[in-house]
């Protein structure tokens, strides 16, 4: 879908843009213990910041274009493509591949502007708010443990859930993809530290266990 | 560390959270009217209760929403969390078994004096359950 004709129409642009942990590449591919656990920074995301009050008419037209909103915490609303993420009763982070964003040859920001129209609240393009990390495997969620308050349990916290808390401090979604996968959005600012303070928390599982 | 139950959140650690203060200071209904010492007492001058205390708190990396709760200053035992804009409820609620820690209480926004009362005789003596040398 990331046709090249479209790439061409930001005049290259898309060429030279470095992800918030772009740095940390190598040094995430050599801290990642296959089979144990393992770090990786995701490709570009498109996300847009939305404000609406979810039982208006507004928020109707908004879910008629992205997919559901979610009701309440944990909740993941959204398609197949487009996921929403809960961030507070009248707040939600849209978040689709790349090649949604307008400037791609999507179309998703400006249908979600089309959509709240001028009826309160706001759409904000914030694809470069955030970056990703995806972290997988049998010890992902023994990591995490080491700096996140919440009850990380699957039975607890259930796969395809999505929660708004604090890890190693600093401000972090936490999405559970999979069993033994979840994904991080910190905002941009703090790609460095949670990149690094992950590879931290991780470096332990290389050593072998000690009975 | 405290665990808050978040309204909209459910129970986090205090430290997704922001202290905002006394709750139920109202704004004045005529700023100009005041002289300097009324002014500086509604900006700065605040109840120092020991006992039940209601504060504003704000869930800063969750929700990001403001809520009111009412805290006992003595023992941290969270009696009610209600929404912004609503009375204070009654500090009937003396349990002494669950004190110390937070709970989940029933926020309570059925009855309650509108007035931001800060009467100091809601400590009842089935209440203080304060360790010895907190009350000295």
């Amino acid at each position: 879908m990331a046709n090249t004709a479209a790439i061409n129409r930001i005049n290259g642009l898309r060429d030279i843009r470095r992800s918030p942990a772009s740095h940390l590449a190598a040094a995430l591919a050599a801290g990642s213990i296959q089979g144990t656990v393992v770090l990786k920074e995701g490709p570009f995301q498109t996300m847009a910041g939305v404000r609406v009050d979810p039982r208006s008419e507004e928020g109707a037209r908004i879910a008629a274009v992205a997919g559901s909103l979610p009701a309440r915490y944990g909740d993941v609303g959204g398609t197949d493509r487009v996921i929403i993420l809960w961030l507070g009763p009248s707040e939600f982070l849209v978040v689709a591949p790349e090649e949604a964003h307008d400037s791609l040859g999507g179309d998703l920001i400006g249908s979600l502007v089309a959509a709240l129209g001028d009826a309160p609240g706001q759409v904000v393009d914030l694809s470069a708010n955030r970056t990703t990390f995806e972290l997988s495997g049998p010890r992902a969620r023994a990591t995490l443990e080491k700096g996140c308050a919440l009850d990380l349990h699957p039975r607890s916290f259930t796969v395809g859930t999505a929660l708004s808390t604090e890890i190693g401090n600093i401000p972090v979604v936490l999405q559970k993809t999979g069993e033994e996968s979840f994904r991080l959005l910190p905002r941009a600012s703090f790609a460095d530290f949670l990149g690094r303070w992950l590879l931290d928390a991780m470096r332990e599982f290389a050593s072998p266990e000690v009975p | 560390m405290l665990l808050i139950p978040c309204p909209n959140c459910g129970s986090r650690d205090e430290t997704e959270f922001h202290y905002g203060g006394q709750a139920h200071v109202a704004y004045p209904e005529n700023p100009a009217g005041l002289n300097d010492r009324e002014w500086a007492e509604y900006l700065f001058y605040r109840d120092n209760t020991k006992g039940a205390f209601a504060e504003r708190w704000l869930h800063s990396t969750g929700c990001r929403q403001w809520f009111n709760m009412l805290r006992d200053t003595v023992t941290y035992d969270i009696q009610a969390v209600y929404p912004m804009g609503t009375p204070r409820p009654a500090t009937a609620k003396t349990n002494a078994t669950d004190a110390g820690t937070a709970s989940t209480a029933a926020d309570s926004t059925t009855t309650g004096n509108a007035a931001p009362s800060t009467s100091s005789t809601s400590i009842t003596a089935s209440s203080t359950t304060a360790p010895e040398g907190a009350t000295k």
